[in-house]
């Protein structure tokens, strides 16, 4: 069971994606995690056959017990496909991130920093099918296919060997969503199977009996085992409003849902319990953040018109499924500063900074219904804008879901705040600790410019840099918004990777 | 033929769930009215364009900011 934050010390896989025999590469993902925060999906940490599921949907396990085991590729004489090939796990478990025992005892939704580095982009699924064999595909891509309802024989497969890759069985459930569905709901992947009996988390029975709430009586948000989460949640729910009806013990998950909150997709759509839940986690690390962070701000205005320029004429014959957004080139720029310039890339901790050696970037995503989530790109300054796009496109669109990944998990190095067209001129941001530094890009928009004597018309964003002043100074602060801005004005060289 | 407006109204819902639609406005900016970010907005241009088979290049996104505008764009260019 991976670590996927400081304060999950369990969890249960809420659905296996993969079966024994399936080969899988870095970065697919194998199972669905529960916590009492979220819904994960779990990605495997190396290429390989899985050899066997040990742990069953539903039942609670603590982090660190292996679930399942992993035949390292090459390693197999089976070939992969072959369900017998190994009941008994004959390679190494799969290795967990242990979860680092932490001195500070504090209650914080405080992501670990992730021990395995996945700066994997997205794997090309089907990538180990020779050219004549039928097409491999990946878990991912099957449940994808499963979960839209699509004919994958109907599906035309760009990758190697004619495999689907994601994107192609993304673009069929687009087609085939737009196409058909008029009016009807956000296509939802296929119901859960029937919850396991009820189950209360250890965590939740003992808050339970503190605050004197029956736990059989609290409804579980998503039909999985009642959590923690459910019970502190429970609380004003069961104070404020004592004649909603309560739940019947163990009906189904399904009915459960209808019964307590407004009808939600099977996987995205949190309620406002969720959302509650979700201010309280914001409200403890702003409030950690206000008070232990000697904060200062910088704004440098930067003229964005070369950069929209180019990334005019990079779209102009792109479909719109490849173009770019302005937000590409603005978080790799970030990302480049904060690996030139020391200071701001990196963690406080135990009194001292620790610079971190690559950049695992914030971006903070405002969800529709309330809240934000702050998924991280792995690696980001590694990658140009082109891949910085796909990556943070997939990111935003699973943190809506509900659905990040664990890779997107991590603790990040430093986070970017972009408010977009429709946003505030400028931000001023709040430092996510332990981190120490936080960019903010307000809206672009046109101003008269004054350079070298005359006055022109541009197109600029107001950049904030709020950063830890026990770490940097104002003067290490311009130094970094300046190689932002430098980085800027060459878009094309932010569209390679860095060399 | 498809319908235009049904196929815009599809993509919006698709994307901003929560949005309601029969208060949308023929005149009014869907980026405004329906809150999507420029990612939210390629999204729907993505989908509709995927939908259709109607290119919109960038060029032609202050044609399409309105429910009417994009409507009338994509009837313009659809086989009859």
């Amino acid at each position: 069971m991976p670590s996927l934050g400081a304060d999950m010390d369990a969890g249960s896989v809420l659905e296996w994606c993969v079966a024994p025999g399936d080969a899988v590469h870095r970065g697919d993902v194998v199972a669905v995690i529960h916590t009492d925060k979220n819904d994960i999906d779990a990605e495997a940490f190396e290429d390989g056959v899985i050899g066997a599921l040990l742990v069953e949907p539903g039942v609670e396990v603590a982090v660190g017990t292996p679930i399942a085991t992993i035949v390292p590729a090459g390693s197999s004489s089976a070939p992969p496909g072959s369900p017998s090939a190994s009941p008994e796990p004959e390679g190494e478990p799969q290795p967990e991130p242990e979860p680092e025992p932490e001195g500070e005892p504090e209650p914080e939704p405080e992501p670990e920093p992730e021990p395995e580095p996945v700066p994997e982009p997205t794997p090309a699924p089907g990538a180990g099918a020779a050219p004549h064999e039928p097409p491999v595909f990946s878990p991912l891509v099957r449940r994808l296919v499963r979960d839209g309802h699509l004919d994958p024989d109907r599906i035309i497969g760009t990758g190697p060997g004619g495999a689907l890759t994601r994107a192609d069985v993304e673009a069929a459930a687009t087609a085939a969503a737009t196409g058909t569905a008029a009016g009807g709901p956000a296509p939802s992947p296929a119901p859960r199977p029937t919850g396991p009996p009820r189950r209360v988390s250890p965590r939740a029975r003992r808050l339970a009996a503190e605050l004197g709430i029956d736990p059989n009586l609290v409804v579980a948000r998503r039909g999985g085992p009642v959590t923690g989460d459910d019970i502190t949640i429970a609380v004003p729910i069961t104070t404020a409003a004592p004649t909603a009806p309560p739940a019947a013990p163990a009906p189904a998950p399904a009915a459960e849902r209808s019964a307590s909150s407004p009808p939600v997709g099977a996987t995205a759509a949190p309620g406002d319990e969720r959302a509650l839940a979700m201010r309280r986690r914001i409200a403890t690390l702003m409030e950690r953040s206000k008070r232990e962070i000697p904060h200062y701000h910088l704004l440098r205005r930067i003229d964005l018109t070369t950069a929209l320029a180019w990334l005019t004429r990079h779209n102009e014959d792109r479909p719109a499924r490849e173009r770019m957004i302005p937000a590409a080139l603005l978080l790799a720029a970030v990302a480049r500063a904060a690996a030139e310039v020391p200071g701001f890339n990196g963690h406080w901790r135990d009194g001292a900074y620790q610079p971190a050696d690559r950049v695992d970037l914030g971006l903070i995503v405002t969800l529709r219904d309330g809240g934000l989530l702050v998924p991280v790109i792995a690696d980001a300054a590694a990658l140009g804008a082109p891949e910085m796009m796909e990556r943070v496109h997939g990111a935003v669109s699973r943190a809506r879901k509900g659905r990040l990944r664990s890779s997107e998990l991590g603790e990040g190095t430093i986070t970017v705040s972009e408010l977009g067209d429709g946003g505030a001129d400028a931000v001023f941001g709040v430092i996510h600790p332990p981190q120490v530094a936080l960019v903010g890009f307000g809206r672009p928009h046109e101003v008269p410019w004054a350079q070298d004597g005359m006055v022109g018309v541009r197109t600029v964003v107001d950049t904030t840099l709020a950063a830890d002043h026990r770490v940097s100074d104002g003067h290490a602060g311009s130094r970094f918004l300046l190689a932002l801005d430098t980085a800027l004005q060459d878009p094309a060289a932010l569209e390679g990777a860095p060399s | 033929m498809t319908d235009a407006r049904a196929t815009v109204l599809d993509a919006i819902s698709q994307i901003a769930p929560e949005a309601d639609l029969d208060a949308l406005a023929d005149d009014a900016s869907i980026q405004e009215a329906v809150d999507l970010d420029s990612l939210d907005f390629l999204d729907l241009v993505t989908a509709v364009s995927e939908a259709t088979g109607v290119d919109v290049p960038e060029r032609d996104y202050p044609d399409i900011a309105t429910l009417g505008g994009f409507v009338g764009y994509l009837e313009a260019r659809l086989p009859t």
